[in-house]
């Protein structure tokens, strides 16, 4: 037996409508995961299903930061073996620029919506003793800082400290938490960032900041993820999971 | 659009550079503290005082702050 496959576990990708959650659900489905898809949008998760292997995956659309689709969503799963969460939306915004209204909304989506799931899923029992939940982070605001983007920074390290608190708080009812935290990986989440700084700006960091000279693609984080959600892992919580292509190393 | 108050939002944005600097015909991104958070501020303060969207490519196809407030107005 393959200690990686996926074979006979159902697993929730959230944010699958898009780069990183989309290659996730890909992937998870070609190691034999049932997947089930959340995202808004759901032609956008259809799409993601065409391009999937397998079957018996499901489409479940809904808005997670909304808490009436948030419990309907939890109501309506079937008992998971693991969740990956990948929604999770960019501000570029220099701090003297801030307002109440935008730095909830990033941390809304970026965080509270994912506490408050995990919240509903324990509560309803849907995460089965030896389920894994992962939560895409990033090296920005969990390992090292970034300029014009602090308050998706300050969101990142708040998923890190909420993994490290509810992998203690949820290791005695079998349940394992673990994050990845990815470095550049180009999607449309970063069109923003790349249009103030210029095309050029890919290339120099590419180049400059990432030894293993390319940046990243949705599937070698996916890769990690399976790796979380396997049996392979099952002695693994409270974790980062750094997939960067060195980036941190310099 | 008033320029002298565009120029005085734009220079609003700098922190080092004198006031003098900013002129209708200063080419701002010749300016040394123009930088990748100078041109998010730019937009930030496009965004927040007259209520547009411009982008990184609008910053870049201009030249002067002028043309830049013109672009702004007519946008």
């Amino acid at each position: 037996m393959n200690p990686f496959s996926l074979d006979g576990k159902t697993v929730l990708v959230t944010g699958a409508s898009s780069g990183i959650g989309r290659g996730i659900a890909i992937s998870c489905a070609e190691m034999g995961a049932k997947v089930i898809l959340n995202g808004r949008n759901r032609e956008r998760l259809e799409e993601t299903l065409s391009q999937m292997s397998g079957a018996g995956h499901l489409i479940m659309p809904c808005d997670l930061s909304k808490q009436e689709d948030l419990e309907a969503l939890a109501d309506a799963l079937p008992e998971l073996h693991g969740w990956v969460n990948s929604a999770g939306i960019p501000k570029v915004c220099p701090i003297k620029h801030f307002n109440r209204e935008e730095v909830e909304e990033i941390f809304n989506v970026n965080i509270t919506s994912t506490m408050l799931l995990l919240s509903m899923l324990v509560k309803k029992k849907k995460l089965k003793r030896g389920s894994s939940v992962v939560l895409i982070s990033a090296v920005t605001g969990a390992f090292v800082g970034s300029k014009g983007d602090t308050s998706y920074c300050a969101t990142k390290g708040a998923v890190n400290g909420f993994m490290k608190g509810a992998a203690l708080e949820l290791a005695p009812q079998g349940i394992r938490i673990n994050s990845i935290n990815p470095g550049l990986v180009p999607t449309n989440i970063l069109n923003l960032a790349n249009d103030i700084a210029g095309e050029e700006h890919h290339t120099e960091i590419m180049l400059d900041k990432y030894p293993l000279k390319r940046l990243g693609t949705p599937e070698d984080i996916a890769h990690g993820a399976i790796y979380l959600l396997s049996d392979a892992s099952s002695w693994v919580t409270g974790t980062n999971l750094v997939i960067d292509g060195g980036y941190l190393l310099n | 659009m008033d320029i002298k108050e565009f120029i005085e939002n734009f220079a609003g944005e700098f922190d080092e550079t004198p006031m003098e600097m900013f002129t209708p015909e200063t080419d701002y991104k010749a300016l040394d503290e123009w930088n990748s958070l100078t041109a998010l501020s730019i937009v930030a303060m496009v965004d927040e005082v007259y209520n547009k969207t411009i982008t990184g490519a609008d910053l870049r196809n201009h030249t002067t702050i002028a043309e830049l407030a013109e672009f702004v107005e007519n946008k």
